[in-house]
């Protein structure tokens, strides 16, 4: 694209696809901010009228406000940790030759195509159930005591169930990085003298910084909103109220829209930040 | 102190042998040049002496000692690869730094060595940019200043010029076999490229299919090759071959004359035919010559102003003296 005429031309086609894209974000977000400035409560009373930043102030005011943002970032936080981790083991694994590579990678993959309010259904009645659950027989094998887990581990819970359905995704993404690696550059590392663990840390780490960057975006982008986790789990009880959860809570349980929607564009702004630091820290990866 | 001794070594992957059994000695501080076709296992050769690939059966011995089960790090010896195979999160100091880090060597020691390679490759300069901001000949000679601090037995070269242009590489030629000079260290050395070879090494190594058809200087080969096989490759423009009656002449089933000993005019000679295709080079022109009765063309070497044109009729006379003959087998008599 490097003619005027050449991009001129790309621009009227792009033309149709951007103002899709940008009447599709631009009338809910628009249709956000209009009524986090109302007072409108459907049930008792609908439109009862401007209100200033009454809503933004009672929002964050709220005794469930902090909490709620403490939460999200210990999920997204936890969930980011296990699944870069967990991911970039996973992938290095089958990276080497072994039988059967295909269909073992397939069955990584799969948990990705499970939806999540199913996969969190399956963990809480057949993983975590404490009386018929897996995990409460296995404890149970061992003589300990079996867990609650969603209500006494209620926070760890979530992010298991969450890590498991991510985890595809990262080592997926790791996996055709660490296959992007010359192998000559490790053979010359060999015969440099590092050990497997040097060589690990040396060369193929730095190699997939670029992967880890990308899967941190995408992943923190979509897990700063999880919702049918929580929903069909412990529908928010125990200290999992996300900030996503607390203004479902607001709209439809309290039937607050006004103040869910000034909810809302405080989940836009902590998206934003969150966004931006990453961005900061990671952006020199991706220029490099 | 690098002295390299291959015994009985084969090679196969799966069920294909690429090396045959293959008896070599590399003697300490030459220069031994790897050449033959494509896929005849020059590289495979040159990594199971580096230690990357496992012996079938064989073993190698580096300065009198087994060092077949040695791995590669451990056996002192230093590669570098045809893609350079440099680290590009590394700056420069650091890639030519990192077999000394992995030695766990103190860091003064690491500086001082790093800034005197980087002095004989005249990296002092780059030693803070980072291996894409290089041009292929500075990321060659950061590939060779990797292997030089660690001060190895012997250094493994495989095609380390192909990937520069022609002008570059004269000059990297020129380079490596300084250093050569400077350093004193056996080096082998991987090429497809004939005048790499002749140039450069003290020693050639000639392969075919895994076999070693002949080892000696550049010189012996091209005087005295063992075979056909030989003959035809080193040299260029290759050997004229010539069967049949003309060969019996010479009590021989083959014989060879290169391009170089064939003088042409337009008097008379021995030989008669008609100038197809010349290349003209500047200080040399190739003649194509046809319709000999010898064999479909026998290709010369003139001096650079002569002029002859397709079509015109020439004479061809062999120099008596460097015919080379060859028996029913390929191989060579007398
Ligand atoms: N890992 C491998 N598995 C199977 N066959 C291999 C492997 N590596 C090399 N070969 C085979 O071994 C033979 C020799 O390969 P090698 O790379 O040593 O050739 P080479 O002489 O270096 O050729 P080139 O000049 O093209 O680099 C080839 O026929 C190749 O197909
Ligand atoms: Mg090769």
């Amino acid at each position: 694209m490097a003619t005027q005429h050449s991009r001129s031309a790309a621009r009227i086609m792009m033309a149709p696809a951007v103002v899709l894209l940008l009447g599709w974000m631009l009338v809910p977000l628009t249709m956000t901010l209009y009524f986090s400035f109302k007072r409108y409560l459907p049930l008792r009373g609908g439109d009862l009228g401007w209100t200033g930043f009454d809503n933004y102030v009672r929002f964050v005011s709220s005794s469930a406000f902090w909490p709620a943002v403490q939460t999200t970032l210990l999920i997204v936080g936890g969930v980011l940790v296990i699944t870069i981790a967990l991911g970039i083991l996973l992938a290095i694994l089958l990276d080497q030759p072994m039988w059967g590579q295909g269909i073992v990678r397939i069955l990584v993959i799969a948990p990705f195509f499970v939806m999540p309010t199913v996969s969190a259904l399956v963990w809480k009645n057949m993983f975590m159930d404490p009386v018929n659950g897996l995990f409460a027989h296995l404890w149970r094998f061992f003589g300990a005591e079996p867990i609650s887990w969603l209500s006494e581990a209620s926070l760890p819970s979530i992010v298991m169930i969450v890590s498991w359905q991510w985890l595809p995704f990262a080592t997926l993404i790791l996996l055709t990085a660490i296959q992007s690696l010359d192998s000559e550059q490790l053979e010359a590392a060999e015969m440099d003298g590092a050990s497997p663990l040097n060589r690990f840390w040396f060369i193929i780490l730095p190699h997939l910084s670029r992967a880890v960057t990308i899967v941190l975006l995408i992943q923190t982008i979509f897990l700063l909103s999880i919702f049918a986790e929580i929903f069909v789990t412990t529908g928010g009880a125990f200290g999992t109220r996300t900030l996503t959860y607390l203004i479902y809570q607001r709209v439809l349980e309290s039937q607050n829209v006004g103040l869910g929607s000034a909810g809302g564009v405080y989940a836009i702004i902590l998206a934003n930040i969150v966004a931006i630091f990453l961005m900061r820290i990671v952006g020199k990866n991706l220029d490099a | 102190m690098g002295q390299i001794q291959l015994n009985q070594v084969t090679k196969s992957f799966g069920d294909v042998q690429v090396i045959p059994p293959l008896d070599l000695t590399i003697e300490d501080g030459e220069f031994a040049v790897f050449v033959g076709p494509s896929g005849c296992g020059k590289s495979t050769l040159l990594r199971l002496i580096a230690g990357l690939e496992d012996f079938t059966t064989g073993h190698i011995e580096i300065d009198g000692k087994d060092a077949t089960a040695v791995p590669p790090a451990k056996r002192g010896l230093a590669m570098v690869f045809q893609s350079y195979a440099l680290y590009p999160h590394m700056t420069v100091r650091k890639n030519i730094a990192f077999p000394l880090r992995m030695a766990k060597m103190d860091q003064a020691e690491i500086d001082r060595r790093v800034e005197n390679a980087a002095s004989i490759l005249n990296l002092s300069d780059y030693l803070d940019r980072r291996p894409g901001q290089l041009s292929g000949g500075q990321r060659q000679r950061v590939a060779i200043g990797r292997a030089i601090v660690r001060e190895p037995a012997a250094f493994l070269f495989d095609e380390p010029l192909s990937n520069l242009d022609a002008a570059l590489r004269v000059g990297m030629r020129m380079e490596i076999s300084e250093l050569h000079k400077k350093l004193a260290t056996t080096m082998i050395y991987v090429t497809h490229d004939q005048v790499e070879a002749m140039t450069m090494a003290d020693k050639i190594v000639v392969l075919r299919a895994g076999h070693i058809e002949q080892v000696g200087s550049p010189l012996e080969l091209y005087r005295t090759p063992r075979n056909l096989f030989v003959a035809g490759f080193i040299g260029s423009p290759k050997m004229n071959f010539i069967e049949g009656a003309e060969a019996a002449k010479h009590d021989a089933h083959t014989i060879g004359v290169r391009p170089e000993h064939i003088s042409v005019s337009a008097e008379g000679g021995e030989w008669k035919g008609v100038v197809g295709l010349s290349e003209h080079l500047g200080s040399d022109t190739f003649f194509h010559i046809h319709e000999t009765g010898l064999a479909e063309t026998i290709t010369v070497r003139a001096d650079g102003e002569v002029a002859f044109r397709s079509g015109d009729t020439v004479y061809l006379n062999p120099r008596a003296d460097v015919i080379h003959r060859f028996d029913a087998n390929g191989l060579r008599i007398g």
